[in-house]
């Protein structure tokens, strides 16, 4: 043997990495705490949110189809109702993410259940923005 | 053949680490739980919510429809129910906020935080709800 076999070397070895990659300071899972905080930047916006939005929606307790209709057309009421679909959407969706990873049995049904999970996420969000849009813009 | 029976009896004897069944239920265990549940049925209660709006948008007869079914004895439980999970969801989010920052950790604390979210978040669901019926002047 001629060539003399270096060890594999260690992929935190300088050397190794990119300028790029040591800037993010991420390894081999691509993302750090992105996840956690997400979830707290979504979840105070939540507690916010869900305050204006519930005082308001309690009001309509047994309301008719016109007082309601009149009351999503209010911007008091959409804006916060619709800020709250889209923060609540990226809040449920993490948070379903993590039971899912937590009880997944095979590799395959978490990723068909992470898929499933933002499937779900983004219909039911849509569907809400969609009402909330149509009323607001002249139903 | 042998040996896979022999392999497989051995791994029978191995012990098995206590599961959540052989402890007493702490109140911080039980509000761990809660946590996650009432998330969970957060989620899926974003379907009443998408239901209630899109009914809202197609006229009067589908939301008479729809509303009648929300004011019948089982509607207003599962209402009331998602009411609760939203309040116990949402203070206990904030109870994760007092950890984030370090504090909160001595057991005493734990307790007072967690019968506090649930005496809190009861309290606040039925007042929430007699608010909403006095509006209509229902009680
Ligand atoms: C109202 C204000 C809310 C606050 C302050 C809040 C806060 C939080 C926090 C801090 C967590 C992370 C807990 C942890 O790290 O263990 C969490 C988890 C979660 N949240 Fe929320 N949240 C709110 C509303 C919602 C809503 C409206 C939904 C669903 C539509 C939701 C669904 C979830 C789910 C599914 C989890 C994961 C639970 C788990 O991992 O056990 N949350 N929430």
């Amino acid at each position: 043997m001629s060539t003399t076999l270096r060890p594999t070397p260690s992929p935190t070895e300088a050397h190794i990495r990119t300028p790029l990659a040591k800037a993010r300071g991420l390894g081999s899972a691509h993302s750090g705490t992105e996840h956690f905080w997400h979830q707290r930047v979504t979840g105070v916006a939540n507690a916010i949110l869900v305050i204006v939005v519930l005082v308001q929606v309690a009001r309509l307790t047994g309301a008719d189809h016109a007082t309601v209709k009149a009351a999503l057309k209010s911007p008091l009421l959409s804006m916060p109702l619709l800020l709250l679909i889209l923060s609540g959407m990226v809040h449920m969706r993490l948070g379903m993410q993590t039971i899912i990873e937590d009880y997944a049995s095979s590799e395959g049904a978490k990723v068909v259940a992470l898929m499933l999970n933002t499937f779900f996420v983004i219909l039911v969000g849509f569907a809400c923005v969609y009402a909330v849009a149509k009323i607001s813009f002249g139903a | 053949m042998a040996s896979a029976e022999t392999h497989a009896s051995k791994r029978k004897q191995r012990p098995l680490s206590p599961h959540l069944q052989i402890y007493s239920p702490l109140i911080n265990m039980v509000m761990s739980i809660l946590h996650r549940i009432t998330g969970a049925a957060l989620y899926v209660g974003t379907l009443l919510l998408a239901w209630w709006l899109i009914a809202a948008a197609t006229g009067p007869a589908y939301f008479n429809f729809v509303s009648g079914l929300f004011a019948s004895p089982v509607g207003l439980l599962v209402l009331f129910g998602y009411t609760w999970a939203l309040l116990h969801h949402m203070i206990g989010g904030l109870r994760h906020f007092v950890w984030d920052t370090g504090r909160g950790f001595d057991l005493g604390t734990i307790d007072t935080l967690s019968w506090g979210t649930i005496i809190i978040s009861l309290v606040l669901s039925v007042a929430i709800w007699a608010w909403g019926l006095m509006a209509k002047g229902i009680i």
